[in-house]
């Protein structure tokens, strides 16, 4: 017996995945509906009973699971400089697959704290100085935390010269209180990795259980992460590969979703040109950013906001009248469809602008500085032109007719050259939506997940 | 490491003389301090960011391209306006262009805020004992 179940409890949908290890082939995918609410038993339950009707009934010798469920991980980053070692703090609980619900810099009034409490974060990270540099913020921010009255884990990844200080003020008011490594020890040195890894592990340890997801235990061998991390690791193990199986280099993933666009890029992101100084805080290898105002249903009236009627308008090739309009209805009835071809254009440039915004706003950007000795450029950000891969996951790409259009915006636009976008990518999709449950297969077996992400994945030509 | 003072150190605006940064850079670490280099062509904003967040003691600024006076012009207020208003700052460099007297040069940079001000040929010596001089007078 050598089949492996995954399974991705997602806010909506829980997607699970049976795969058979021995021959290498993913046996089939169904879905049923979230309820964690109940029991989440009965949701899984209902994906197994229609996987089984293609299947015939399988035995598996493990279950993995990642969670979007209930809120997902929900999470406060605090940190000082807004620039620095607050935006280090956000990428750490993006990275660790959670979402954000907010970002808080230098010393945190009460006010802000009346904020922090009304958000009712799963998880708070709390950074602040470089390691032997600022130590009075953090130390009062440790203090105003104490005022929330939330019992709050807090994962405190500062100035290392007062973290037992600030553990210690913390400790008085909430029962978990983790330390570990600053997440920038040096100005401009970025170090997510051990605070990503503390969050995950008290997601594991607390957060399951306090969202009802354990009640999945006796079926479940482990609850492995929250499933945007899941995403993350497949997306770094189909760019780089492991030993034995070659991975596709840098490349980018689009998921489009109807609250928020998830984007992460895989690449160094160093200048392709040269004459170019890089400014700003380095930016990580895996990178994962989510744009809370780009969606298709909840966020669409925001996405009209950021994108302008006029983009998808021009997508679409209808007026701006209409966009608005057809704006309007879908973000009253969430669970609306588009009915014809005209409707079906209009959810294409949606998604498209949806891509487009989110990608601007992921890669870095190209200055160009006037210097007397001629042009000179600074890029803040990731240079993403010479990416050659990008894959669309997600159900509003993957059960789209024409997913390609919907990731051309994420090309490279002459008209707008210092956005750092891939130049001249191919599109994957991920047809059968595996693309989580081979971050979690990819924990155990990496060979197999990079291998059957380049066999399910489909190619589409721009 | 930790207890060594932090100085920030950078060219700053659309400059990238990079030679003179290597230098004070390495005579400012040879003689004991923890040089946080932000480089060439830095904004005002990240000279402050910087100090802020790792708990610089000064601030070193320098101009080589005739735009200083443009340039570092509002520094000492960015840093009230954060919160670090007492941090020294000292600034150096070919600050203006064409011969203009020195004495004059130095007391518009004062006026600006800048607690030492350096003409070319300064060698580097003399910015490390200044700063270990003032420094002390502040008790750091």
């Amino acid at each position: 017996m050598n089949n492996v179940l995954l399974i991705d409890f997602g806010s909506t949908y829980t997607k699970i995945t049976a795969v058979d290890t021995e021959h290498e082939t993913v046996l089939g995918t169904a879905r049923g509906i979230t309820t964690v609410e109940t029991d989440i038993m009965d949701g899984l339950n209902q994906a197994l009973d229609k996987l089984f009707q293609h299947t015939g009934k399988l035995e598996f010798a493990k279950v993995l699971g990642c969670s979007s469920a209930a809120g997902g991980l929900k999470m406060v980053a605090v940190g000082l400089v807004p620039e620095l070692t607050a935006e280090a703090a956000k990428r750490a609980a993006l990275g660790a697959g959670a979402k954000v619900l907010g970002v808080f810099g230098n010393e945190l009034s009460e006010y802000e704290i009346e904020d922090i409490a009304a958000l009712k974060p799963d998880i708070i990270l709390l950074a602040g100085g470089t390691d032997g540099g600022n130590k009075e913020v953090i130390l009062h921010n440790a203090k105003m935390l104490n005022t929330l009255g939330q019992d709050v884990p807090v994962v405190v990844a500062g100035n290392k010269s007062v973290t037992p200080a600030v553990v210690r003020i913390l400790s008085e008011t909430m029962t978990e209180v983790r330390h570990t490594e600053n997440v920038m020890p040096k100005l401009n040195e970025l170090n997510i990795g051990p605070a990503r890894e503390t969050i995950r592990d008290i997601f594991l340890k607390r957060i399951v259980e306090a969202k009802g997801l354990n009640r999945a235990n006796k079926f479940v061998d482990k609850m492995v992460m929250p499933t945007p991390a899941a995403v993350l690791t497949a997306a770094e193990l189909l760019s780089v590969g492991t030993h034995n199986e070659a991975g596709l280099g840098d490349l980018m993933v689009m998921d489009i979703g109807g609250a928020t666009t998830d984007v992460y890029s895989i690449a160094k992101g160093d200048p392709t040109k040269s004459n170019v100084a890089v400014r700003g805080l380095p930016e990580p290898f895996a990178k994962r950013t989510v744009e809370g105002d780009l969606g298709m249903r909840y966020s669409a009236e925001a996405l009209l906001k950021a994108s302008g009627a006029r983009m998808i308008a021009d997508y679409a090739g209808t007026s701006e009248t209409d966009v608005e309009d057809y704006v309007v209805k879908v973000s009253k009835e969430i669970e609306y469809l588009p009915q014809d071809s005209s409707e079906e254009e209009l959810e294409i440039a949606m998604g498209k602008a949806c891509t487009r915004v989110s990608a601007d706003r992921h890669v870095g950007q190209l200055e160009t500085v006037y210097t007397l000795y001629g042009n000179a450029f600074v890029q803040v950000g990731k240079d993403l032109t010479a990416v050659k891969t990008v894959v669309g996951t997600g159900g509003v790409i993957i059960n789209n007719s024409k997913p390609e259009e919907i990731l051309k915006g994420i090309v490279f636009d002459e008209v707008s050259p210092n956005v750092l976008k891939p130049q001249q990518p191919e599109f994957l999709i991920d047809q059968d939506y595996i693309m989580a449950s081979m971050g979690l297969l990819g924990g155990e077996y990496p060979d197999l997940a990079v291998r059957l992400m380049k066999k399910y994945f489909v190619r589409r030509e721009q | 490491m930790d207890n060594k003072v932090k100085v920030v150190l950078g060219v700053i605006g659309a400059d990238c003389h990079a030679v003179g940064n290597k230098i004070l850079n390495h005579a400012l670490t040879a003689v004991g301090f923890e040089v946080v280099n932000l480089g060439v062509l830095v904004p005002q904003e990240d000279f402050v960011n910087a100090a802020i967040e790792t708990d610089a003691k000064a601030i070193l600024v320098a101009s080589l391209y005739g735009h200083g006076e443009i340039d570092c012009r509002g520094l000492r207020e960015r840093c009230r306006e954060a919160g670090i208003g007492d941090i020294i700052l000292y600034v150096g460099g070919n600050l203006v262009v064409g011969k203009t007297d020195f004495d004059q040069v130095s007391k518009k940079f004062q006026d600006m805020g800048y607690d030492r001000v350096y003409e070319p040929g300064t060698l580097p010596e003399q910015v490390t004992d200044d700063l270990k001089t003032d420094l002390q007078k502040r008790g750091l």
